[in-house]
């Protein structure tokens, strides 16, 4: 298994030893330094809760209560991250909110050890402050890995919004002329181009968020293609807009 | 070519749908165990994924049913391919067992460590021999800055006194600045080295000065008794940070090593992390021991005692280094 060099910034490509290959959507330092900054502000809440806790003990003894309190704010420092990494399956608190996750570079389970180290390296990272070091090796890196993720050999991905798509809700059910000429849709088949498929169930996909004329203009281009490949008799095609022409044409072309 | 997309989808997705449950049941317990008929199934569902993602990008170049197959693939081959450990922690055996032998493994690592201390160390001693006003910049610290001799008899009439009522305060004080210290010594082994040649150097320059000092000024007996209990713990606890930093080092820079970068440090982060905890608990004591022991002076404690308290704490440490773990080997 090995993870192939990649080519963008926007994705780690993962080849499995069976030949599967996946990409991984990695996270931008945006949406990292947001996923930090909430972590902060719950370390900080955190660190509000105990001071309130050992306050008691304070009123006991000065010196216990204070040592508590240094130990504490120490620990939930340094625990936090790996705790929340480690339970909650390469999450903290901010990155499940900015629907992020700490992921092995070659896209193998998260060990403990990669966790502890990722984490114990964030103080260098943040040298000289405000994660500088780690904000600019994760600029330089084309895996977008701060020095703490080269050492543990992980990357943070985003989560991708996984709903299974539903062709039915995107080709409809409305009755379609060009399949009764099998021929030419056989023929349509054979001269596609995939790339220009895909574009077509796309557009689709995305009709309503194109206001009106960009939705003529982008139809009317892509019906200009499909007719260029294979011309269907007129009373098949002069009824129909631009639109469902299109519409027609993907269904002819995924539904054989 | 192309396939036909609604079917494929309607024939596939019960097996998405009951992988998906799968790797639901792995999320919400990491330890989960399969038994044979189920983990065989869970094979073939994800094989099964992997085939029809591969269909789809081969064929049909659908964006978000790729995206969908490649997110459910990628869960399924990180559980199926996992190397963790499944066996269970135990702290005791990480400590008495796992910690000796990683350091052993590593001890070229430990020498280095040593090797550059003392020369630090060597450093301090000649230049406060060489030139003495250097003191207040090699050792910036108030408490240092006086005549040895003026802080021991000052010591002995407070009679432990000047820390009553701050032990505790002083001893967490002590355990998370040691170990902030330990941890940027490990961490800076990612500057191929240098952070950590550094840090351990300037360790070593700082205690090679305080030593040359206090020995000068004829006080030998009262340096041993303040520095050896906590210090024999507190140093060494330091130089496995740089162990561990300079095994990130030896990662990062992989001589000698045909394997690729990742696979080091895949190799060496249980190693680095073993050594860091074992570093942690190392100064926890020395903590403890700094701040209710070491600061007691003559007459409360006699530095016999306390001398030779730090030479059994060494002997202890040096003979668990060597011989821990050998025995369950």
């Amino acid at each position: 298994m090995r993870a192939t060099s990649p080519s963008h910034y926007d994705s780690l490509p993962i080849r499995t030893p069976e030949g599967i290959e996946f990409s991984l959507p990695l996270a931008g330092p945006v949406s990292r330094l947001m996923a930090l900054a909430v972590d902060l502000m719950v370390v900080g809440a955190i660190g509000k809760g105990i001071q309130m806790l050992t306050a008691p003990f304070l009123a006991l003894s000065v010196d216990a209560g204070s040592a508590i309190q240094i130990l504490l704010f120490f620990v939930v420092n340094f625990l936090y991250g790996i705790l929340c990494e480690w339970l909650l399956h390469g999450q903290t608190l901010g990155k499940r909110i900015l629907k992020l996750r700490v992921v092995d570079a070659a896209g193998l389970r998260l060990e403990p050890s990669q966790i502890v180290l990722r984490n114990l390296l964030r103080l260098v990272d943040g040298l000289p402050a405000f994660y500088l070091l780690g904000g600019f090796t994760c600029l330089l890196n084309k895996r977008m890995q701060r020095l703490g993720d080269i050492a543990a050999g992980t990357v943070v991905v985003r989560v991708p919004e996984v709903a299974q798509p539903d062709l039915d809700q995107i080709l409809g059910s409305k009755f379609n002329s060009l399949l009764e000429h099998r021929h030419l849709c056989a023929r349509l088949r054979q001269r596609v181009r995939p790339e220009l498929t895909a574009l077509a169930l796309q557009a689709l996909i995305r009709r309503d968020q194109l206001d009106a004329n960009s939705r003529l203009a982008v139809f009317k281009d892509l019906a200009g293609h499909f007719r260029q490949l294979v011309t269907f008799p007129p009373e098949v095609t002069e009824a129909i807009g631009d639109e469902q022409y299109v519409r027609n044409v993907v269904e002819a072309l995924y539904r054989k | 070519m192309l396939i036909d997309l609604g079917k494929f989808v309607e024939a596939e997705r019960p097996h998405w749908d009951a992988l998906e449950v799968l790797l639901k049941r792995f999320e919400n317990n990491p330890d989960l165990l399969l038994p044979l008929d189920e983990a065989q199934r869970f094979h073939y569902l994800y094989q099964r994924s992997a085939s029809a993602l591969n269909k789809i990008g081969t064929f049909a170049s659908e964006p978000e049913l790729k995206r969908y197959l490649e997110w459910l693939v990628s869960r399924a081959y990180a559980e199926i391919h996992e190397s963790h450990d499944r066996k269970s922690f135990n702290p005791w055996k990480w400590f008495t067992i796992s910690f000796p032998r990683t350091f052993r493994r590593r001890w070229q690592a430990f020498q280095m460590s040593i090797a550059l201390t003392v020369l630090g160390v060597l450093f301090g001693c000649i230049a406060l021999a060489i030139d003495p006003e250097a003191k207040s910049v090699i050792m910036p610290f108030s408490h240092l800055g006086g005549k040895p001799s003026e802080r021991v008899a000052q010591e002995m009439k407070d009679k432990g006194e000047r820390l009553s009522g701050h032990k505790a305060h002083f001893s967490a004080e002590l355990m998370t600045h040691n170990t902030k210290v330990t941890i940027f010594t490990m961490g800076l082994g990612i500057t191929f080295g240098l952070g950590t040649i550094l840090l351990l150097f300037y360790n070593g320059v700082i205690l090679g000065a305080v030593a040359f000092d206090y020995i000068a000024d004829g006080q030998l007996i009262f340096l041993l008794g303040w520095l050896l209990p906590h210090g024999v713990i507190e140093i060494p606890a330091i130089l496995l940070g740089g162990q561990a930093g300079f095994v990130i080092a030896h990662a990062l820079i992989g001589w000698g090593s045909r394997v690729s970068r990742r696979e080091r440090f895949r190799i060496a982060s249980p190693d680095i992390v073993t050594i860091m905890g074992a570093a942690a608990v190392f100064l926890i004591w020395a903590g403890i021991v700094e701040a209710f022991f070491s600061q007691y002076h003559e007459p409360v404690l006699p530095y016999g005692v306390k001398i030779a308290f730090g030479c059994a704490e060494f002997a202890a440490l040096v003979f668990f280094l060597w011989r821990g773990g050998r025995r369950a080997a």
